[in-house]
């Protein structure tokens, strides 16, 4: 297959999540990890932290030097 | 009793977990009270406020998790610490699920590389951080967090466009996406009406009155509550209307927010028009005129929305049209001969914002001034932390009441607090409730509410004053927390159920005043 054709193929998956199987990346409150997994979901979940220890100073910081 | 407090710093976990770990707390043997929370300001001061008072809490940062215990004795406090330290244990474990446990978006796409959306429902200073790296790797976002600035989710709504992508949030309280609900929604039939809305609730309300009236939805766009502002103007929102008309199983489209900019009507008006399915268009309170929508529909309110999808779809509705039955009507005038000469004013305690919204633009022209920390006319706003007084309907899901802490839908804490407080005002006449059930929702809000309803019923009526309670729940059959259960359970209560928000508001006016509406 050309290779534009598959970027085009992929931009239309791209394009449309309706429809589509839903797979999941969950960040934040696990619950709704659980609740995506009770209607049969592939979701993974997270253990998220602060970044910088929640410092968002610190954070602008570190973004501005590419972290 | 004996205290103790205890911060550890820079440690985090969700407001949820830590609620559950409260409550789980609380139920021990010897513990009198107990709380494990995020120090955030909000937080800190409901500590207090509980009788927690140690330097450590005001020292503590918003990064730093609080665990505060009172308990009869030292050994209930101590095998309570224990407790906490286990549970805080055992939720990590359950995020690890089996093996690994990935601490990134990175890490976690290196296990489910075919991923196509993130839900971020991380504190809104870091949320579009997560957004913006979803966004880079091709994937959708779903944002549950709010306080994110609308510069930052305009940036995050252009960049999604321009790769086709759709950006759900900031402050988006539920979708339903190919039939699966993400963050707060209802269990609601497949069907053929297409939802895209800048409300939660907005989008629950609507939903549900479809499928108690026997339809079903397709799909539900939940855009964030800034999606219609000036700024952003409505990007997510006409995404939306382009992607349901193309969808094979939508019929027609239901659109909902609360009025937006001049603008970003103009906006999306023109891509109603444009659209070749019938759009209803519900901007409520909001005029919209029929020439700005062709041959498309306005509807005044979330019942209205319904009730014209119904009309479309050639189907009686099951919701009255306009106004109260004769009998409900009468019911009302009955309680307000029960008031007592002080007890004039609604006090409305929403979980849902739009539900306060609506309330407030059908109380207004019944009732006049209704003040609110989230008011319709900005002249009427005041804060929502501070005592009602006339008229108020208050959004107990704004800001003031959910930094760092979980929402009122879940967390019946903070508006339960205030029951009690509305109820011991001699003007307060009667309280108008909205309940929502589903998935996110706490597993049993009558049973949250109840103890509560008594008891505040019974501080008016020692003062020879008669409360009334009137509440909508917002529902389906297919709800876990079972809908027939938890009205039956307010009714019980002595709680005036209503099917719908409209009805409950006008109810709650007919109570008050006196006059039929």
């Amino acid at each position: 297959m050309p290779a534009n054709k598959t970027k085009n193929k992929q931009e239309k998956k791209k394009a449309n999540l309706l429809g589509e199987q839903l797979k999941v990346v969950n960040i934040g409150i696990s619950t709704f990890a659980d609740d995506l997994r009770s209607q049969n979901v592939d979701v993974i979940n997270v253990d998220w932290k602060p970044p910088a220890g929640g410092d968002t100073e610190m954070l602008k910081l570190l973004e501005k030097v590419g972290f | 009793m004996i205290t103790k407090i205890i911060v550890k710093k820079m440690t985090y976990r969700d407001s949820i977990s830590l609620m559950k770990i409260s409550d789980g707390l609380s139920k021990l043997s010897g513990v009198t009270q107990a709380a494990v929370v995020m120090a955030t300001e909000l937080n800190r001061r409901v500590l207090t406020e509980a009788g927690f008072k140690d330097a450590a809490i005001d020292r503590a940062a918003s990064d730093d998790m609080i665990i505060a215990i009172e308990a009869k004795d030292e050994a209930s406090r101590d095998s309570a610490f224990a407790e906490t330290e286990k549970m805080l244990l055992s939720s990590n474990e359950k995020l690890a699920g089996v093996n690994s446990i990935p601490a990134s978006l990175e890490e976690a796409l290196g296990i489910i590389p075919e991923a196509n959306l993130v839900v971020i429902s991380v504190p809104g200073q870091f949320a579009n951080r997560e957004a913006s790296r979803a966004l880079a790797r091709g994937l959708n976002v779903f944002i549950f967090s709010s306080n994110v600035s609308r510069e930052d989710e305009l940036s995050l709504k252009q960049m999604a466009r321009g790769k086709r992508l759709l950006v759900m949030g900031p402050d988006c309280g539920t979708s339903i996406i190919n039939h699966k609900v993400l963050g707060f929604g209802n269990t609601i039939r497949e069907g053929s009406i297409g939802l895209v809305s800048a409300s939660g609730t907005g989008l629950q309300e609507v939903a549900t009155l479809i499928h108690k009236g026997g339809l079903g939805i397709s799909q539900a766009i939940g855009t964030g509550g800034g999606d219609l502002s000036e700024l952003v103007g409505g990007i997510t929102m006409i995404q939306g209307i382009e992607l349901l008309e193309a969808d094979e199983q939508t019929r027609m489209i239901v659109l909902i927010s609360k009025p937006p900019g001049p603008n970003t009507m103009k906006k999306v008006l023109k891509a109603v028009q444009q659209c070749k399915k019938p759009v209803i268009v519900n901007f409520l309170g909001a005029a919209v005129s029929q020439s700005m929508l062709g041959q498309h529909r306005a509807a005044n309110t979330l019942e209205d929305a319904a009730r014209v999808a119904f009309e479309l779809s050639g189907i009686k509705p099951s919701s009255e049209e306009q106004g109260l039955s004769k009998e409900t009507t009468l019911l009302g005038l009955a309680k307000h001969e029960n008031l007592a000469r002080s007890q004039t004013y609604i006090r409305g305690l929403f979980s849902g914002g739009t539900l306060c919204y609506e309330s407030q633009v059908i109380l207004e022209p019944l009732i006049g001034a209704v003040y609110s920390n989230a008011p319709i006319n900005e002249r009427n706003k005041v804060p929502g932390d501070v005592p009602s007084k006339n008229h108020a309907c208050i959004d107990m899901g704004a800001e003031e009441f959910v930094a760092g802490r979980a929402h009122p839908m879940i967390d019946f804490s903070l508006r339960n607090m205030r029951i009690l407080q509305e109820a011991r005002d001699p003007e307060t006449a009667v309280i108008l409730l909205d309940v929502e059930l589903g998935y996110g929702s706490n597993p049993d809000p009558a049973g949250q509410l109840v103890p509560v309803i008594l008891k505040a019923r019974d501080l008016a009526e020692n003062y020879g004053r008669h409360l009334s309670f009137v509440a909508s729940v917002v529902g389906t059959d297919g709800d876990f927390q079972g809908l027939a259960k938890q009205e039956k359970g307010l009714v019980d209560a002595g709680v005036l159920i209503m099917p719908t928000n409209v009805q409950a508001t006008k109810l709650a006016a007919v109570i008050a005043t006196g006059r039929s509406v």
